[in-house]
């Protein structure tokens, strides 16, 4: 493209450059207030600056040095990582049926799934309440689990059939005259296809798990299953006078860090075009 | 290796469209056969069904003299080679090839050896650790072979395996592919819509329409002695030519002209209790040019003449085509043939001839040509049935 149409292409980039840099810095501003608020010393804090005049770690150490946050880390890791490894199992399976095989009832599984999706949840918050509460699993992490599950389903089911329609069937075909069970078709051959795929529904469920307040502030009341997002809404200063701005961001930039690693992790893993070269091409 | 026998096979799908219709074909052990039909004639849904990818409403199917119509594909012990060529993208060709013996347990290096044997027949060696989507077209049917003939099945299923290459790779894997299960030996069922592929590549030719088989023959036989009008048109490029003609007291009346029966032809229509109104199919290597023909022999043949539409020079032959006045031959056989071969919309009246004459004919485009057939090459059909009235087959 290089070269073709010389200035208005350089007209073009340089407009779009402007755009991209202004809706990053729209985006990622509030992001790195956060970030300089977690940095400034208590006397500091409100003085407007947005690079700090006085760095510290103050506000980070006193984050960890309390059992509240590191227990509320690790709650939402723990949830976070069970919740989304049962949604993509069961999500895998439930899309390679749907978008391979006809039985009945599938439009209604569908559709049932899409209607779950847009559940209000908040609806839900009162009786999954009394039910918890009647079952004992208030207060605990499969309390939280559970639920997860439910609303991230739907999500996991639509994102890998898409993916699994991409797959064509003659490999799956091929495979079975090579001699493989079904259940060794789907291992050796689907799933290490669809693997992008799960990849990005992993990330999409985890980022929906972690980030959830409405659940967590509803079906907790202690430590035992709090994660941080409700813990952080419980901060305070040590006496009630104190501000406890300073620790909510150091809070704030500590539940990113484990998204962003997720997401570095797997992003490297969504080759797009995998299929490339299966058939014709 | 094993010989493998559809008996009365039919397949019947739920919305209760017939696939196909009572299919009996008898394979013999290490034997090449095509079965090859325009599209949606149950060639590939026969395929399928030896193959187990699907079930078989009716019938039996046997290979190595067992049933098998209740066996998972990969309890046959068969080999397929896909359109598509179906390889998988996330492995290397070697692992490509290696992936029916890793999922029959075969040790490591017995493995190493029998895909190194493969890459080597096939001239793989050099592309082993490659991926699919890095190789060409022609690479990846030779990959898609080598999946097949890694772990020695008892027969090889072939879908159009050629279809999607150029031309010119495509007589070339042609000829490969011939020589591959000749080397081998073993049973091969391949499937094409493609007339040249049945007739140069296969022991015996199956031709299918609407889920029936028409005429299982050798290749010569099928083009020699075709049992009905869509065999006859089917088989053969450039295809039969079909003119209508009316029978009067032994003699045919066509835009031809007037065909004297000879002996042969006149008993088998007197057996054949044959209607008034026939079609006669000529080939085109059955004209010549009038000037070109012996005397002796000129008595023995037809004379017409008419002007040359089109003239094409192939250096070896002359194809010259004419229109001739008159109905063109019409019945439901050539209707579906006209319509696979696209040619069902060209409009045009009278009646369309190809005739193939000899390089030294002095034919020109435009002009007038005196054109000879012989008169006991004429295959004559019945229009309402298809039926071959001249037929002396089995």
């Amino acid at each position: 493209m290089a070269g073709i149409g010389g200035a208005e292409t350089t007209g073009r980039k340089v407009r779009w450059s402007l755009l991209n840099a202004v809706v990053v810095v729209y985006a990622l501003f509030p992001v790195l207030w956060i970030v300089s608020l977690s940095f400034k010393s208590k006397a500091t804090l409100a003085d407007g600056n947005f690079i700090p005049r006085e760095w510290t770690l103050e506000n980070y150490r006193a984050i960890f040095s309390t059992t509240e946050f590191v227990r509320a880390l690790v709650n939402s890791i723990g949830i976070a990582l069970i919740a989304t490894a049962v949604a993509v199992v069961f999500g895998t399976m439930a899309a390679y049926a749907i978008a391979r095989l006809d039985f009945p009832g599938k439009r209604v599984l569908v559709g049932v799934s899409l209607l779950i999706a847009m559940f209000p949840q908040i609806s839900l918050v009162s009786p999954l309440f009394e039910i918890e509460r009647s079952l004992g699993l208030f207060d605990t992490w499969p309390g939280l689990i559970l639920p997860y599950i439910t609303f991230a389903l739907p999500l996991a089911i639509y994102t890998l059939s898409a993916f699994f329609r991409e797959i064509p069937w003659e490999l799956e075909k091929a495979a079975k005259m090579d001699g493989a069970t079904p259940g060794q078709a789907f291992r050796r051959v689907i799933a290490p296809l669809a693997a992008p795929g799960v990849f990005t529904t992993a990330i999409l469920v985890f980022i929906f798990c972690w980030n959830d307040f409405l659940f967590a502030i509803s079906l907790t009341s202690t430590e035992a299953s709090r994660t941080v997002p409700v813990a952080l809404s419980f901060f305070t200063g040590s006496s009630q006078f104190e501000d406890p701005t300073g620790s909510v961001a150091a809070a704030a930039v500590v539940i990113t860090i484990p998204i962003i690693l997720f997401v570095l992790f797997f992003q490297r893993r969504i080759v797009a075009g995998l299929t490339s070269g299966a058939v014709k091409g | 290796m094993a010989e493998i026998v559809l008996d009365k096979v039919s397949k019947q799908y739920p919305d209760g469209a017939v696939a196909v219709r009572d299919v009996d074909i008898q394979i013999a052990d290490g034997e090449f056969i095509i079965l090859v039909g325009p599209s949606g004639c149950g060639k590939s849904t026969t395929l399928n069904m030896i193959a187990g990818l699907e079930d078989i409403t009716s019938g039996e199917l046997r290979i190595g003299g067992e049933r098998v119509n209740e066996r998972a594909p990969k309890d046959r012990d068969i080999a397929m080679v896909f359109q598509s060529y179906a390889l998988y993208p996330h492995m290397t060709v070697k692992e490509n090839m290696a992936f029916p013996l890793r999922l029959a347990k075969v040790d490591n290096a017995t493995v190493e050896k029998k895909v190194k044997e493969a890459a080597e027949i096939l001239d793989l060696t050099q592309h082993l650790d490659r991926k699919p989507s890095n190789l060409s077209g022609g690479q990846r049917q030779r990959v898609a072979m080598g999946r097949a003939i890694v772990r020695n099945p008892k027969a090889f299923l072939m879908d159009e395996p050629l279809s999607n290459l150029d031309a010119k790779l495509r007589v070339q894997m042609r000829t490969s592919v011939s020589r591959l299960q000749k080397q081998l030996g073993t049973t091969t069922v391949y499937v094409t819509h493609d007339q040249t592929e049945a007739m140069t590549l296969g022991d015996r030719v199956v031709v299918m329409r609407g889920g029936a088989v028409q005429q299982i023959g050798a290749p010569q036989y099928l083009y020699d002695h075709p049992a009905n009008l869509f065999v006859a048109g089917f088989i053969g490029s450039p295809a039969m030519n079909f003119v209508p003609a009316g029978l009067e007291n032994g003699t045919l009346r066509s835009p031809l002209g007037d065909i004297p029966l000879t002996a042969r032809v006149r008993s088998m229509l007197e057996a054949a209790d044959a209607p008034r109104e026939v079609i006669v199919g000529l080939r085109p290597e059955h004209f010549e040019d009038a000037r070109l023909v012996d005397e002796a022999v000129r008595d023995s043949g037809v004379t017409f003449t008419s002007q040359v539409d089109v003239l094409e020079s192939m250096g070896s032959d002359k194809f010259a085509y004419f229109t001739l006045s008159g109905e063109q031959a019409t019945s439901e056989e050539l209707a579906e043939l006209a319509a696979d071969a696209g040619s069902a919309d060209v409009p045009g009246s009278g009646v369309a001839l190809v005739t193939r004459l000899s390089a030294a004919s002095s034919a020109t485009q435009g002009e007038q040509a005196e054109i000879w057939f012989d008169a006991d090459k004429v295959q004559l059909f019945d229009p309402a049935t298809g039926r071959n009235l001249t037929y002396a087959g089995e």
